[in-house]
């Protein structure tokens, strides 16, 4: 039941990554789902749960709940960009696509041989990975492309606590750990493109020449 | 017999109390922004004031101008047929919910009518907007209504609502509250409340609703506020009747429960308008897109439990 509710939060947050062009907006419901998967295992185990668990979720929180936000917040104030002001895609596009993907989630649901799984978690697992997906292709801005990368592995993340109810938690930690280095580096990619082009539009970044003005 | 009588009573009651609702929005608005606010009936105020004065009409205004008023015959229909609650409503049959969005979307076509038959450009642009957000609202309507048939088996608005026991409430918890989100946000945009539409402003260009009346003036003006007051009465009670289906057992204490459900989904509406800004109206689409979306989502999560 709980873990219902969570899937559905999960879902929404989905909606709000396609639906908003504000990245401070943007961030939070990343930052939302990165506190759902957190939560997740702890209402899986129920009444025994294991330390490993409990270190895996201390970890997630620590790392999407905290130190992401943190990153990508920095990031845009240091950038200077509050919105993501011309997607490839439509934003009323998006969210029917976005349904689209929900209803497809639901679909695969029930083609897969996962005996007896039929609770929310799967179909929002599957969602979050093809709008992450969908995001880090549709939208022009490195961070909202960043965002859309995010939500695909927290996308994946939950697919695994959905399928894989006792799956072994170190690959977790070791995913989280690609993340967390993958996200800093992008985010400190992000300032420096800002701070040499003025933008961080990608479209405008494949011509490549000197920069102006320093021969 | 009893409940056709309780029934009787209801309808009396949605006529003569839904001028309250834009009382208590405002009130909670002026709240909001640290102010004292009108009294709570100032809307019957306002129509008393209203129905006093002349009619002026345009010259270019034919026949259809002055037959707009059946307007709130529309919406007295969708009264009569909106359910207060497990309370039932007036009339009930098979479908019913289709004349129900039939007898608002009749109310609105008059307005436009009569909006373009006024010949002023401001009333014109205000239909055109009017007769657009209308159609991108509808499929959410459909769809929250589509959500609330599967879960109750039933094709009547009244129906809907009986078939909403506690077990059924429990199972279909996340499915009704989808559907009562979707509804109030429908019910923003029909309404002409403020992520929309702001009532209160004072330059045509950004109106909507209000551009579209324009031309209308005493009686005539009064019966289309009235009418609009009931359509945001009756938009509410299916949204309240979605998310909370009180069952004490005492028709007086569920239709009291009921009321209340009204009176705090008329806070929330002075809530949404204190704190949200009117959206730009190239944004507006993408809003009603949301609101389908959650009733969709509803519809979803019904099918897969049913």
């Amino acid at each position: 039941m709980w873990l219902d509710y969570l899937s559905v939060i999960f879902i929404l947050t989905n909606f709000v990554l396609l639906a908003s062009s504000r990245l401070g907006f943007c961030i939070k419901a990343v930052t939302i789902q990165g506190v759902v998967l957190a939560i997740i295992p702890l209402v899986h185990e129920g009444d025994h749960l294991g330390v490993a668990s409990l270190v895996l979720c201390a970890v997630t929180l620590a790392v999407k709940g905290y130190a992401f936000p943190k990153l990508l917040n920095g990031a845009i104030s240091r950038a200077r960009i509050r919105r993501e002001v011309e997607p490839l895609v439509g934003y009323s596009t998006s969210i029917l696509l976005g349904l689209a993907m929900l209803v497809f989630g639901f679909w695969l649901q029930s083609r897969l041989p996962l005996g007896g799984n039929d609770g929310l978690l799967l179909p929002a697992s599957f969602f979050a990975i093809l709008a992450g997906f969908f995001v880090t292709i549709g939208r022009r801005k490195a961070l909202t492309q960043i965002l859309g990368y995010l939500a695909l592995e927290n996308g994946i993340f939950a697919f695994g606590a959905a399928a894989l109810p006792e799956h072994p938690w170190m690959l977790e930690l070791g995913v989280l750990l690609d993340v967390f280095v993958a996200v800093l580096v992008m985010g400190v990619a992000v300032f420096r493109i800002s701070e040499e082009f003025e933008h961080i539009d990608v479209d405008r970044l494949r011509s490549l020449r000197d920069p102006v003005g320093e021969g | 017999m009893s409940q056709t009588i309780l029934s009787i009573v209801m309808f009396i009651l949605t006529l003569a109390l839904c001028p309250l609702l834009p009382g208590i929005v405002n009130r909670v608005k002026a709240r909001c922004a640290g102010r004292t606010g009108q009294p709570l009936l100032q809307k019957y105020y306002d129509l008393g004031k209203l129905v006093r004065k002349d009619v002026v009409y345009s010259t270019t205004a034919t026949w259809i101008f002055r037959a707009c008023p059946v307007a709130v015959l529309g919406g007295a229909l969708a009264a009569a047929l909106t359910p207060f609650g497990r309370g039932g409503a007036l009339v009930s049959f098979q479908g019913d919910f289709l004349i129900w969005a039939g007898a608002l979307t009749l109310a609105r076509l008059f307005m436009i009518l009569a909006a373009l038959d006024a010949g002023s450009a401001f009333t014109g642009m205000g239909a055109s907007r009017e007769a657009w957000f209308a159609v991108l609202a509808e499929p959410a309507i459909f769809l929250a209504m589509a959500a609330l048939a599967v879960i109750s088996h039933q094709f009547s608005m009244t129906g809907f609502f009986l078939a909403l026991t506690p077990e059924t409430t429990s199972r279909h918890f996340m499915a009704l509250l989808f559907a009562a989100l979707a509804l109030f946000v429908v019910s923003l945009a029909e309404n002409a409340r403020i992520p929309v539409d702001d009532p209160t402003t004072h330059l045509e260009l950004t109106m909507i609703h209000e551009a579209m009346i324009l031309d209308h003036s005493g009686p005539d003006l009064a019966i289309i506020e009235y009418g609009a007051a009931l359509k945001l009465w009756v938009m509410a009670s299916l949204a309240v009747g979605a998310a909370v289906p009180v069952d004490i057992g005492s028709w007086w204490l569920d239709a009291g429960c009921f009321l209340v459900g009204l009176f705090v989904f008329a806070v929330l509406l002075g809530i949404v308008e204190s704190v949200m800004a009117r959206l730009k109206l190239n944004r507006v689409p993408q809003f009603l897109v949301g609101a389908a979306v959650l009733a969709a989502i509803s519809v979803i999560l019904v099918a897969r439990s049913a």
